[in-house]
């Protein structure tokens, strides 16, 4: 299937619906005094989109608007991950005070415009769609985290995001252009064939180009040595965007890294196996920065006393933990990373809503601000932190053990070398716990001191949080379901 | 009762959620309702114990269901010989630690939850025949653990607790990679352990000409051998892995110091015997007498003589553990049915005599709030009743004869001798050092003159008796007539002895 402009709009409706909904919420924050139900429209908006995607689920895959982007389940499954992200993000929002005080129109229409880029980075299949769809969620995210009015730490962040995310585009769209030059266009399937049948390709400019592209998807997947600037944005920017930042920023570099890697730079050969073209061994490279990064991100959040800090490391290793999955060149490998994915989703934004939920009532991220939590009447968000933490450790019967269990059964699959990658994924799990216990610690542990406030445990945030804790349980014992769909989702249109 | 294990494992757990649903402030309900959960699973080893037939060496009771059909996971629990023995301690020791942890008043509800998972991790753990739900029931009973030492235990729990915990999931961490090892190697690929005994001599072993040792034989199956056994040494534990245990146990309550050394440990010597042996033979053939035999013997010494040099009465009791388990592994590497069976006699034996010792030292810490050995003197005046009780298990720990652990060790050095007579040698001078710390022990604490300070301890209480009187009657009844627990045993190891015998 291969359609024009108006043919492809049938298709379209996900980004349609969206775009309305960002429309709509322009417009009823011009008109409107009480900006209390622009959040409810964003949400609609969310659901449209999330009913229009799941519906899509029947149409034919193929390309969209003259072969720039792509419909398939692969790209479903990032949009429906990136929808369920933005509405729990919507969801937190609510009850946040931070966000309480910024301009509500302006936050919500960048929160959907950038999960509208993230659709795109999810199903681009043209070296310009992919720039344009990166661009659109790193503008977006740029501005959300410098949107705390008065706080020195979130302009000090956006500003460090800029910088960074600026030299990392500019640094991808050079290697794309050298792509473009070795295989003479910017069509993903023309790539393909461009360097499978080329016998004289110079391997050395296109180790160059891929290295160079690796660098602007690394950025925003948050791997070693591109993480530079995700501590700081992680603590600086609100904390519901934060929790959106570190799964749907995260799930649509990895998607996008896929369908570059994957179909473009490799061949499939026979069932659930790859070739990579032209000796151009870049498995090599993932498998290394696998490495560094899970171990880099590890030791480094052993040491954070703001949680949010520590949570932007340990984003850092679990970014390491879903390129091992990458590395191995296979797709066992690839359905591991997707249903990790969506177990990180449902933990990490657990996490991170009783983290905003604990800035609401004490004001602070601090770490020691924790002390003796369950004790000083939240003991709900307590025991559901542990279950997300425990979880993120990868300890049965948690959803987290699951994920980390398919990644390591696929990358011991593989065998050779790679045992070595399980070694190191099983090392960094016991560091990992050593950091992830201690907020355990810290909240059940240790005793509250007098002065320690009680703690008012929000409505809007239990509603959330409960459903999110009970699911990581459940699919910690019965997750059959989601890794059949993780699995169906992997289906690229190849062509 | 035809689901028997399964009402055995998951009873504690709708005990559980029961416990978490009454009011936090009624302590007392909750230790009642909290006791009324761990009698059913109690009275349900009763049961099997006289239902067992310990003529069939095969798994019995099975129960078995897909779970995730997907990746060939599969409910499946039963019991054999080697399982038995340890269902049936656990039963025990949790109904009685739920008495013994009675005095525990703060954070009541949560310690009796957690208490109750703990019963029912460690009783998946015996009664799994499938590696994904052994693994997972050997995790779950981390996390209670963990909760358990940190927030109820002494004033260096969270350092201890931290410590158990990072220390038993690098051990499962190995222990994963080695069973995801084992997954994919079976034909086709499968968590069930009966079908991966089956398929034991699948397994090639390259020989390596290492020198100086030429000749030495390492495969795959000695690498997935080793991962295996650091995941299961961590918890015996064997030297050097050894080092979390005084921590964990000084700092633990009484009543989960109890289950840790009475269960927990044995929980590693099982694992070897459940999966190392039947599933990979011939490496077990291979490296039985350096990680086994050898390394044993040299735990019997060197807890033996870091005993002797505790002051502290409770990390005295955690040293012995720490001796007594080298028996079990010992007595493992020998292949003789001698040997064997002492090692599994052991692990019960030495689960209801650290059980009785850790109860007793929670007895005297519960009075005079500390444990040093020397700061007492002539308890024996004050006490007569707990001295009497003390001495039976002491001696019963020492190895008399007439008492359980004479008995298991007796056995293991049998065997020891007609295999390795020298580790036999050093064995069984480990049990002279045991009997040095412990007599010497019992002269500083008990006999002697008579600390004034405590002239006027109480005398140990009713409830104290209830949870020492059944354990004292089990460590007597085993030691003159022991063939109530080695018969249930023998069939099944006999079994497990012969897979690995034609590698030797």
């Amino acid at each position: 299937m291969d359609l024009n402009n108006f043919q492809s709009l049938a298709f379209f409706w996900p980004e349609i619906l969206l775009t309305g909904a960002v429309l709509l919420i322009v417009v009823i924050d011009l008109v409107a005094a009480e900006k209390r139900f622009l959040a409810s429209v964003a949400l609609l908006g969310c659901a449209g989109a999330l009913i229009a995607a799941i519906d899509l689920y029947g149409a034919p895959q193929g390309w969209l608007f003259h072969r720039m982007i792509v419909l398939d389940r692969f790209s479903l499954f990032f949009k429906v991950v990136s929808l369920v992200a933005a509405s729990a993000t919507i969801w937190m929002s609510m009850g946040s005070d931070e966000i309480r005080r910024v301009p509500q129109g302006e936050y919500y229409t960048l929160l959907l415009t950038c999960t509208l880029g993230m659709f795109f980075m999810a199903s681009a299949s043209n070296l310009l769609t992919a720039y344009l769809s990166l661009e659109l969620v790193s503008l977006a995210s740029y501005v959300l985290t410098g949107f705390l009015p008065h706080n020195r730490r979130s302009s000090e962040a956006a500003l460090k995001y800029l910088i960074y995310g600026g030299v990392a585009s500019g640094v991808m769209i050079y290697g794309m252009s050298w792509i473009f030059g070795i295989a003479g266009s910017l069509d993903y399937a023309a790539i393909q064939q461009a360097l499978a049948s080329k016998a004289d390709l110079n391997r050395t400019a296109l180790y160059i180009a891929f290295v160079f592209i690796l660098a602007g998807f690394g950025y925003k997947i948050v791997f070693v040595p591109f993480h530079m600037w995700s501590p700081d944005v992680y603590q600086g920017a609100p904390t519901p965007f934060t929790a959106f930042l570190s799964v749907a920023s995260n799930a649509a570099g990895i998607a996008i890294l896929i369908r570059f890697f994957f179909p473009v730079l490799s061949r499939p050969i026979a069932s659930g196996e790859w070739a990579f073209i032209s000796g151009v061994e870049w498995p090599h490279v993932l498998l290394f920065a696998s490495m560094v990064t899970m171990t880099l991100g590890n030791l480094c959040a052993l040491n954070q006393s703001n949680l949010k800090r520590m949570l932007a490391y340990s984003g850092i290793a679990h970014a390491g933990y879903m390129l091992m999955g990458l590395a191995i060149l296979n797709n066992e490998g690839l359905r591991a990373i997707l249903f990790y994915i969506a177990v990180y989703l449902i933990m990490n934004l657990g996490a991170f809503l009783v983290v905003a939920m604990m800035a609401n009532a004490t004001g602070s991220e601090e770490i020691g601000s924790y002390r003796g939590l369950a004790w000083r009447g939240a003991v709900v968000p307590a025991a559901c932190l542990t279950v997300f933490l425990f979880s993120l450790t990868g300890l049965p019967p948690f959803a987290g053990f699951i994920g980390k269990f398919f990644l390591f059964a696929a990358v011991l699959r593989e065998g050779g070398a790679f045992v070595i990658l399980a070694v190191v994924g099983i090392l960094n799990s016991v560091v990992s716990l050593y950091y992830y216990a201690k907020i355990v610690k810290v909240m059940f542990l240790e005793e509250p001191d007098p002065s320690d406030p009680a703690i008012a445990v929000a409505a809007n945030g239990l509603s959330l949080l409960i459903p999110l804790a009970v699911l990581t349980v459940v699919l910690g014992v019965y997750f059959s379901p989601l890794a059949q769909y993780a699995g169906g989702s992997l289906n690229f249109f190849v062509r | 009762m035809e689901h028997v294990l399964t009402y055995m494992t998951f009873i504690p757990v709708a005990g559980m959620i029961v416990v978490l649903l009454l009011p936090a402030a009624s302590h007392n309900l909750i230790r009642w309702v909290s006791a009324a959960f761990t009698v059913p699973p109690l009275l349900m080893a009763c049961w099997l114990f006289v239902n067992f037939d310990p003529a069939n060496p095969g798994f019995q009771f099975v129960e078995k269901a897909p779970w995730i059909p997907a990746y060939n996971i599969q409910y499946f629990v039963g019991v054999d010989g080697l399982s038995i023995s340890m269902v049936l301690l656990t039963a025990l020791l949790c109904f009685l630690c739920i008495f013994a942890s009675w005095g525990i008043d703060r954070g009541v509800k949560g310690y009796f939850a957690l208490f109750l998972l703990l019963d029912a991790g460690m009783m998946g753990v015996f009664v799994a025949l499938d590696f994904f739900l052994f693994f997972i029931f050997w995790e779950v009973m981390l996390l209670p653990m963990y909760f358990l030492i940190g927030i109820w235990g002494g004033p260096r729990r969270e350092y201890a607790a931290i410590k158990f915990f990072l220390y038993t999931l690098l051990g499962s961490g190995l222990m994963l990679l080695a069973i995801l090892a084992l997954y994919f190697t079976s034909e086709p690929h499968t968590f069930d352990m009966t079908v991966l005994m089956a398929q034991a001599n699948r397994y090639g072993t390259q020989v390596l000409p290492l020198w100086p040792f030429n000749e030495l034989r390492w495969g795959f199956q000695h690498v997935v051998w080793m991962a295996l056994f650091v995941g299961f040494a961590i918890k015996i534990p064997a030297f050097p892995f050894h080092t979390w245990l005084p921590d964990a146990h000084v700092e633990a309550p009484t009543a989960i110091s109890v289950i840790l050394a009475g269960i927990l440990l044995k929980m590693g010597t099982y694992g070897i015997l459940r999966t190392n042996y039947p599933m990979l033979p011939a490496a077990t053939a291979d490296l039985a007498f350096w990680c086994l035999g050898a390394l044993g013997a040299w735990n019997i010494i060197y807890g033996a003589l870091c005993a002797m040099a505790q002051k502290d009465l409770k990390k005295l009791v955690a040293y012995s553990s720490v001796s007594h388990m080298g028996y079990v592994m010992l007595g493992m590497a020998t292949f003789t049915t001698q040997g064997i069976n002492g090692a599994v006699l052991q692990m019960f034996n030495h689960g209801t005599i650290t059980g009785m010792l850790f109860l007793l030292v929670g007895v005297i810490y519960d009075r005079a709030h500390h444990r040093e050995i020397e700061g007492f003197g002539g308890l024996a005046a004050v006490m007569p009743v707990y001295t009497g009780v003390t001495a039976l298990a002491f001696f019963a720990s020492m190895g008399l004869p007439g008492l359980s652990g004479f008995i298991s060790e007796v056995l293991v050095l049998l065997g020891a001798w007609q295999k390795y007579p020298v580790l036999a040698i050093i064995a069984a001078s480990g049990v002279i050092l045991t009997a040095g710390y412990l007599l010497w022990t019992i002269q500083r604490v008990w006999l002697g003159p008579t600390n004034e300070k405590y002239r006027a301890l109480p005398e140990i209480n009713g409830r104290e008796m209830f949870t020492l009187v059944p354990l004292g009657a089990i460590v007597v009844l085993v030691g003159v007539y022991p063939s109530v627990v080695l018969d249930l045993l023998r069939a099944s190891l006999d079994q497990i002895n012969q897979i690995v015998i034609p590698h030797l």
